[in-house]
């Protein structure tokens, strides 16, 4: 329903302003401002391609691991009540790859460069982060923008 | 802050270092360094017989507290610990006057500012630095042995928080914000079942880590940040610098990014402190990421209700998986 750009595309653009226009032109707290600011648009660009797969394959896993239906929010929940209530623990082998699934995908947005997320993609090769459905993947062009050198 | 605010910060800053540092005046270079809505750093230099003071202002302006980051001291409190240190000969900036109502300054302190660097990437990278850095993890031990072995006597009061307490503390936190984190719930469940008998009670400094040191071609020159200072455990200090974030990406250096744990154990050692159980520094490990977790949650929280409406406050709640990976790799490795 909505015309181009995507929102992947738009939220880029204002991040390419802050980054090769704004930011040079900053310095100090200003600076270091803009530069958390164009990498929480990176955040949300990366979180509007992979989110939902990430989400529909989360939602998937909890129902196999509960066994019951919800929200995603619901089925949190629930999650948390067994882990705290001692129902569900670390012996649980599906219990702890679901865990480690959930927060490499959080993690595939939030902060793709953090150290503990790539040991840990190279540690549990069966524990990839979900990839993003192909229709969500706008980003192509971003690729191929020349880079300002930090 | 507003230019009339600063002018008037500026005014009231002249007169105490003259009243109150001898041979000192005068203000120049003044800025701010960091700190939150409530808690301010700034940088300025006075003189004194002819040559440039450089000085730094801890204060907090007046008005309602901030809701305490897992219970902040006063800063007060925090001038005399850095006294105590530097009586302990410990490398801590030396207190140069704690203001007063009538200073008109809010509460706080006056103290050196001292030359270095403690920003983590410049501390991996400067080359001035290559010699000291295979150096730093055992200084952080020896300077830990230091903090513990102040005599509990001489200590003003100061909070208790054992690990139990920490515990009952963070998942009061945690339960608050009402926010389900299951990766955080296991972590809770790992540290109850795992609790170690209690340490010797000591003063422990809370948040001594890579980013809070100030380091230069010589070594640790300061320890800054004694806020969250208290008595407990002094296995927590050992376990909060080799939590991953404070690594800094640098992930095979356990301790800050810059040393191995046997070196931090061999430091604290030599320099006096007990037998170092790595298995309870593991232990404040996993407590301290749980402990940085919730406190990103938390600092999310302060933006959605609070008067700090930065970016970066609002960004770091998106930290908060970081510290869930890394607990999933000390508890379920």
């Amino acid at each position: 329903m909505y015309d181009p750009p995507s929102s992947v595309e738009l939220v880029t653009a204002v991040r390419e302003f802050l980054e090769d226009h704004a930011l040079p032109n900053l310095e100090g707290r200003n600076a270091f401002h803009a530069r958390v600011a164009a990498n929480a648009l990176a955040i949300v660009a990366r979180q509007l391609e992979r989110g939902p797969e990430a989400e529909a394959r989360e939602q998937e896993r909890l129902a196999a691991l509960l066994g019951t239906e919800g929200t995603l929010d619901e089925q949190n929940r629930e999650l948390c009540r067994r882990i705290r209530s001692g129902r569900l623990a670390l012996d649980d082998a599906g219990l702890v790859s679901h865990l480690r699934t959930t927060s490499l995908d959080k993690l595939a947005v939030d902060q793709p460069k953090y150290s503990g997320y790539r040991r840990a993609v190279e540690k549990y090769p069966s524990l990839q982060p979900t990839e993003p459905d192909e229709s969500h993947r706008t980003l192509a062009a971003d690729a191929a923008r020349p880079r300002v050198p930090e | 802050m507003p230019r009339q605010e600063l002018k008037a910060l500026q005014t009231s800053l002249e007169a105490v270092v003259k009243e109150r540092i001898p041979g000192a005046s005068g203000v120049e270079g003044l800025r701010r360094l960091s700190g939150g809505a409530s808690q301010e750093t700034w940088s300025f230099d006075a003189h004194q017989n002819g040559a440039a003071l450089p000085l730094i202002l801890r204060r907090r302006a007046r008005g309602p507290a901030q809701e305490a980051l897992g219970g902040a001291i006063s800063l007060e409190l925090e001038a005399e610990l850095l006294s105590l240190a530097a009586d302990a000969k410990l490398p801590v900036p030396a207190v140069r006057c704690i203001l007063v109502p009538t200073d008109e300054l809010g509460s706080g302190f006056l103290m050196e500012r001292l030359a270095g660097e403690t920003i983590p990437q410049r501390i991996f990278r400067d080359e001035a630095l290559a010699e000291v850095r295979p150096r730093l993890a055992r200084q952080c031990g020896q300077i830990l042995a230091g903090i513990h072995g102040i005599a509990r006597d001489a200590l003003p009061e100061l909070p208790f928080a054992p690990a139990d307490a920490q515990l009952e503390q963070y998942r009061g936190i945690y339960d608050r914000f009402d926010d389900p984190h299951p990766v955080f719930e296991l972590a809770f469940r790992w540290i109850e079942e795992n609790l170690p008998e209690p340490g010797k009670p000591s003063l422990v400094h809370g948040d001594f880590r890579n980013g809070n040191l100030m380091i230069d071609a010589r070594g640790i020159r300061g320890v800054l940040d004694w806020e969250l200072a208290h008595v407990g455990d002094p296995m927590e200090d050992l376990g909060w610098i080799c939590v991953n974030s404070w690594r800094f990406g640098h992930i095979d250096f356990p301790v800050g990014g810059f040393g191995s744990r046997e070196e931090l154990a061999q430091g604290y050692e030599s320099a006096g402190g007990d037998a170092v159980n790595f298995e309870r520094v593991r232990f404040w490990e996993v407590v301290g990421s749980l402990k940085w977790g919730i406190i990103c949650t938390m600092m999310l929280f302060g933006f959605r209700h609070g008067p700090d409406r930065s970016v970066e406050r609002a960004a770091i709640g998106r930290r908060a998986s970081e510290t869930e990976i890394d607990l999933l790799e000390l508890i379920a490795p």
